[in-house]
């Protein structure tokens, strides 16, 4: 379960979105990144809402999935909401209980910027849900590719970043194993002062550290040994295809980029 | 025999921080085609040996020469592509994050092109009885089950030669006995020169040669029946004598007549069940 939390939660189905490159799904991340900055009235963000709306369609992803991935950080955006509802003191005012007024422009800006950090979460999301984490970390690979002349370790990078998913789960099963010979030496994890249960950490993080550092000194003997000397000369066994509907991808957005601008107030 | 594959000459080493040598004067030939054993206590060197052959670690004296190259900073690279490496613990080894990236590997640092690499790789999965697994990650797989991916990555690479360093003695006896019937395969069907280290004796009984290191030495050399010739004095080096061995040398002790030291437990069963027909 735990493991599912931390790398991302790939669902595997047959969709237009899990098909296309990686490389296309990070560069619409990024670009849209960007781009949902230039909303800034209720026909940009309608249009912005529509895109996405369209995105998730595509994904072929059931509404629990995505709505289940959102769960977490929706407290963040009613923050965000409340936020500006309460610190904004701008326009009309339309709510008015004598020791809270509440502004236009404070409800505007809340449901504004609220909306704008769903969306962003919405679309990253849809970017895990529909691409394995190596896949991910190979297109990152190659679209960094370009760096490797101004001598930024990017295929470095990956490669830790690939060693780094392939360990998460075998640390995972190893801490569960550490936790479970520690209860049975009378170590408590669940119950007492939160001070005792802290204290409880540090014999479950020592062994692991300590196995860590093993597992990465064997790990990288066994990697020499299999002819690993770097990135140099060295080919890769994933490849990615960039095909139509990657270009056709980037178009669409683009093409909403167009109508931001000309519908922007 | 067929002609030597390695040879090691007079070869010593000692770590830095040690006081005595971890190799003394060590001088041995593997032939090709051959599954030769190395038992010996803990520290008596074995690892140090396996790491020697692979340019893990550079000698201090001697000279080691793999299929016609002589080992140098120059040479390691052409000398890893001829020996594959298997190593003790079945996860630290897993680079990949599935059993076909894991078995690429290999081939990726040797620069092997896309087209012939996944045909490498499902051939040497094949071989190693995994070619179901593909998409499988390490952490759904047994022991046995990743021993033997680390050795189709190994196989991937057309190695001549495969050294097992302790490859199973962290598994299940039936991950140990999988991971010992592909290793009897692979000298078999696709005739690999196997150098097995271990200090289990059952293991190094189906072996065709065996030799016994003690303390950075090579104490003894020879077919498995000689070296369980030795009985007590195997005890004495720190290794445990099958349960085979022992009970056909306690039958022999009663004045029952064994042909010889039987190796494995089928041999002696064997034996025992026909034996009152002989008699
Ligand atoms: N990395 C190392 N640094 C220092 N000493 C080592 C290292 N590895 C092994 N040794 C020492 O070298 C000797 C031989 O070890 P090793 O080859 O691992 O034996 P074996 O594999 O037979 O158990 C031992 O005395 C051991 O303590
Ligand atoms: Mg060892």
């Amino acid at each position: 379960m735990m493991e599912k939390m931390i790398i991302g939660r790939y669902v595997p189905a047959d969709s237009i979105l899990h098909r296309m490159d990686p490389r296309s799904k990070l560069i619409i991340v990024f670009l849209f990144v960007c781009v949902i900055f230039l909303a800034n009235n209720i026909w940009t963000y309608g249009i912005l809402v529509l895109y996405t709306f369209l995105m998730a369609s595509f994904s072929k992803i059931q509404a629990r999935f995505l709505i289940g991935g959102l769960k977490p950080v929706l407290w963040l955006v009613l923050f965000t909401f409340f936020l500006h509802l309460f610190l904004t003191k701008e326009g009309a005012i339309i709510l008015d209980l004598g020791w809270f007024k509440v502004y236009e422009e404070g409800l505007r800006q809340g449901i504004f910027i609220s909306l704008r950090f769903f969306l962003l979460i919405l679309i990253t999301s849809l970017l895990t849900l529909t691409t394995t984490p190596i896949e991910i970390t190979d297109g990152l690979e190659r679209l960094l590719g370009p760096l490797k002349k101004v001598k930024f370790p990017v295929h470095e990078l990956a490669l830790m970043m690939s060693i780094a998913l392939r360990f998460i789960p075998t640390l995972m099963q190893e801490t569960d194993k550490i936790i479970k010979a520690q209860t049975a030496r009378g170590v408590e994890y669940t119950s007492g002062p939160i001070k005792d249960r802290l204290k409880a950490v540090v014999p479950l993080l020592i062994p692991l550290f300590i196995s860590s550092f093993k597992r990465a000194e064997e790990l990288a003997v066994a990697m020499e040994a299999r002819g690993y000397k770097g990135g140099e000369g060295r080919t890769k066994y994933r490849q990615l295809s960039w095909a139509v509907a990657d270009t056709l991808m980037i178009v669409g957005l683009l093409f909403v980029t167009i109508l931001l601008l000309v519908f922007r107030g | 025999m067929n002609s030597p594959l390695v040879v090691l000459n007079d070869v010593s080493f000692q770590y830095e921080s040690q006081e005595t040598p971890a190799l003394n004067h060590i001088s041995m030939e593997v032939y090709e085609g051959e599954w030769l054993a190395i038992v010996g206590h803990n520290g008596s060197g074995k690892s140090t040996l396996a790491r020697l052959l692979n340019g893990l670690q550079f000698p201090k004296e001697g000279t080691i020469n793999v299929a016609g190259i002589t080992l140098s900073e120059d040479s390691i690279w052409e000398i890893r592509k001829q020996i594959g490496m298997v190593f003790q613990n079945p996860d630290n080894q897993f680079v990949g994050t599935t059993v076909q990236d894991d078995v690429a590997f290999g081939l990726e640092n040797n620069g092997v092109s896309v087209e012939i690499m996944s045909d490498r790789v499902v051939d040497a999965l094949k071989k190693v009885n995994m070619d179901s697994f593909l998409d499988q990650e390490p952490h759904h797989l047994s022991g046995g089950q990743k021993q033997r991916v680390a050795i189709a990555g190994v196989l991937a690479l057309r190695p001549s030669i495969i050294i097992l360093d302790e490859a199973t003695s962290m598994l299940d006896p039936r991950g140990r006995g999988e991971v010992i019937e592909t290793i009897m395969n692979l000298q078999k069907e696709e005739k690999i020169t196997v150098i097995s280290i271990t200090h289990d004796l059952e293991e190094a009984s189906k072996a065709n040669r065996i030799i016994v290191m003690n303390q950075g030495e090579i104490y003894r050399e020879g077919t498995p029946e000689e070296i369980f010739e030795m009985d007590e004095e195997l005890v004495k080096l720190g290794l445990d004598i099958p349960f085979s061995v022992k009970i056909s040398k306690k039958l022999r002790e009663k004045g029952i007549s064994l042909d010889r030291h039987y190796l494995t437990e089928e041999e002696l069963v064997a034996e025992l069940w026909t034996s009152h027909s002989k008699m």
